[in-house]
């Protein structure tokens, strides 16, 4: 047998797989009972999100006169959070298609969890905007549909408006991949599914996938398209985001190097987010051989690029605000790095730029609970950016006598707690309910069986 | 009507790939292949051109794409002018962000919904398995027996020194392809 190994320079999958070992060992813990970490996990996360229901609740019947919010700071926590999940999500689609494209194919081992991933933070993200609407039963009024009142159009040069268009956008297609990409997964789970109604819904939602050469060749252009079509995508969601800031005239937004800034930084938080999800996953469904010690090396090295372009943009944006010779801008500046929120902006710094060069040492890489400790302080840097970007931007304006600062209320953090709890909550489910791993894919990327070549003629 | 078929049932993707070749240099009819994952080169040794589905992706793209820009001029300027900070009523850089995600929503769900069509695929859709294994860890090769000229058993052998490890006779409904 130890003929049939090898072909691609290092195995991506420990322990000699076999195709047939992949479907057993992906389909355990869907097959088992739950372990106690689970339900641990689920109980503490359905408490944070009764926490958000109770808050989105009282805020909706109360107006968001619960919030924060002054006069002088009129947009803080809520836009913050919005920015920060699409953000987490920006991973999924960048493994599954980005990835995907420039044939790293290590990503099959993460993409299907980082893709779930993706689709629960943009929920998370857009309970946001649609709180902050006051009237959320109205959101509909976004969309460009013929109505009694003109009709009416919705203003098409508002970013605010493009971020309806992309968020819907970017969940839809993210939604679509992911679901096209569990088909051949679920065909497997339903053949090995006993009678029963999980076997029911296994068939309803397989399409009676069959595995022809056919519809696999027609399958691998879908993927390859929507992959083609997703990568923009990504790279447009967050430089819209980015819109709602830059294209106003606050000093501190109004600049071009956001869209870039913001889709690094997305990336760099999405990626340090899907490795905190991975470490815990592969120890707690026993997956270590395929989410190995190599994935988190990689990742870990795609945080260091990420983290360096982020820092980058926070040098070039310091240089460019005293340079540019504007008193205001510099001001802004000033004010961020030594001002009242001062502490913010080198937790950012601290957190973002600091931190990620521990994983230049593959010793530290390989401590993986030095690795997760990372990864948690990455996520709350990459938080503290835009709470640094919005607030310390908004709290001393043009008008001095009109100073002041931005403490969010209760009601407001536990919202957030609520996002948290809805985003566990979702991933957990997913977990115990579908294949955490594509093994469609992995399969493909097996070393046993294969020829030397890789399949080349 | 309904065809008699070997099926010559593979382990190995190492073992697939030259099986196919051989056969299809010994002029064997090969029916349907069915494989558990995208085997990587198994189309161009099976002969299958490259799928089409995504011309209808990009169709519906450019179709989205062209639609919502000519709708954002029509609402913008024609339906019910707004001055918007006195902005230009028709201002088509701020028209390209909608242009854009319009075009990926529905270039995508094009392309998907091509795919189900064109592969037949549909909620609830009955399933036969050629093989229990097949969406596990099991290739299959469909070889139809064509005319009288046939040898079941020298093909049989030849499947099997070929690799398979299990070969079958089956019947195939006919089905339009």
């Amino acid at each position: 047998m130890a003929e049939a190994l090898a072909g691609l320079r290092r195995p991506l999958v420990a322990g000699e797989k076999r195709p047939g070992d992949v479907t057993a060992d992906v389909a355990r813990p869907m097959e088992g009972r739950p372990s106690g970490w689970w339900w641990g996990g689920l109980v503490l996360s359905l408490a944070a999100l009764a926490v958000g229901a109770v808050s989105v609740t009282y805020q909706v019947a109360t107006g968001i006169g619960t919030w924060g919010l002054n006069r002088t700071v009129g947009w803080a926590f809520d836009i913050t959070n919005f920015v920060f999940w699409v953000g987490i999500g920006h991973a999924g689609t960048l493994i599954s298609a980005v990835l995907f494209l420039l044939r790293q194919r290590w990503r099959t081992s993460v993409n299907r969890a980082a893709e779930a991933m993706t689709l629960f933070a943009v929920i998370c993200a857009a309970i946001f905007p649609l709180i902050h609407m006051g009237r959320p039963w109205l959101a509909f009024w976004t969309v460009p549909y013929p109505n009694p009142r003109g009709p009416l159009w919705v203003n098409f040069r508002s970013p605010l408006l493009w971020d309806v268009f992309a968020i819907s956008t970017y969940f839809i297609i993210s939604a679509v991949f992911w679901y096209v990409g569990l088909v051949p997964d679920l065909a497997t789970l339903r053949d090995r599914a006993a009678k029963g109604l999980r076997k029911k819904l296994l068939s309803f939602f397989s399409l009676g996938w069959d595995g022809r050469l056919a519809t696999w060749n027609r399958y691998e252009m879908v993927y390859l398209l929507l992959a083609g079509l997703a990568t923009p995508l990504v790279l447009s969601v967050h430089s819209i985001v980015s819109f709602d800031f830059s294209t106003s005239v606050i000093p501190g937004w109004h600049t071009t190097i956001f869209p870039p800034y913001f889709v690094a930084g997305a990336i760099f938080s999405g990626v340090a987010m899907v490795l905190t999800l991975m470490l815990v996953v592969r120890k707690t469904m026993r997956l270590e051989e395929y989410i190995t010690q190599h994935h988190v090396d990689v990742m870990c090295k795609l945080i260091i690029a990420t983290s360096s372009m982020v820092a980058l943009a926070y040098g070039t944006e310091f240089f460019i605000a005293l340079y540019s010779g504007n008193p205001y801008e510099r001001f802004v500046f000033m004010n961020r790095a030594m001002g009242p929120l001062a502490w913010s902006y080198w937790i950012m710094v601290g957190c973002n730029v600091l931190v990620p060069q521990l994983f230049w040492s593959a010793r530290l890489r390989r401590r993986h609970l030095v690795v997760f400790a990372a990864t948690l302080l990455i996520n709350v840097g990459m938080w503290f950016e835009r709470f640094v970007i919005i607030v310390t931007s908004l709290h001393r304006d043009f008008l001095p006598s009109s100073w002041s600062s931005y403490v969010p209320t209760p009601i407001e953090v536990g919202t957030l707690v609520g996002t948290f709890g809805l985003f566990f909550t979702a991933f957990l489910l997913f977990c115990r309910f579908l294949p955490v791993i594509a093994m469609a894919e992995i399969k493909g990327v097996l070393s046993w069986g294969r020829p030397r070549q890789g399949g080349h003629e | 009507m309904s065809q008699r078929v070997l099926r010559a049932v593979f382990a190995r993707e190492e073992d697939l790939l030259p099986a196919v070749r051989e056969l299809r240099a010994r002029r064997y009819e090969i029916a349907d292949i069915h494989v558990p994952y995208a085997v990587h080169g198994l189309d161009r040794a099976a002969g299958l051109r490259a799928a089409r589905v995504s011309w209808v992706g990009a169709t519906f793209a450019f179709a989205a794409a062209f639609g919502i820009m000519a709708f954002q001029v029509w609402t913008s300027a024609v339906s019910w002018p707004l001055d918007v900070g006195g902005k230009p009523f028709a201002s088509h850089p701020s028209f390209v962000p909608a242009t854009f995600e319009m075009g990926v929503l529905l270039g995508g769900l094009g392309a998907v919904a091509a795919l189900l069509v064109a592969a037949r695929l549909y909620p609830g859709k009955r399933v036969e398995l050629v093989h229990p294994r097949v969406t596990d860890d099991r290739f299959v090769v469909t070889l139809a027996e064509t005319d009288a000229a046939f040898d079941a058993a020298a093909t049989w052998a030849l499947c099997e020194r070929l690799g398979a490890v299990e070969v079958l006779e089956d019947l195939m409904a006919e089905e339009r392809r």
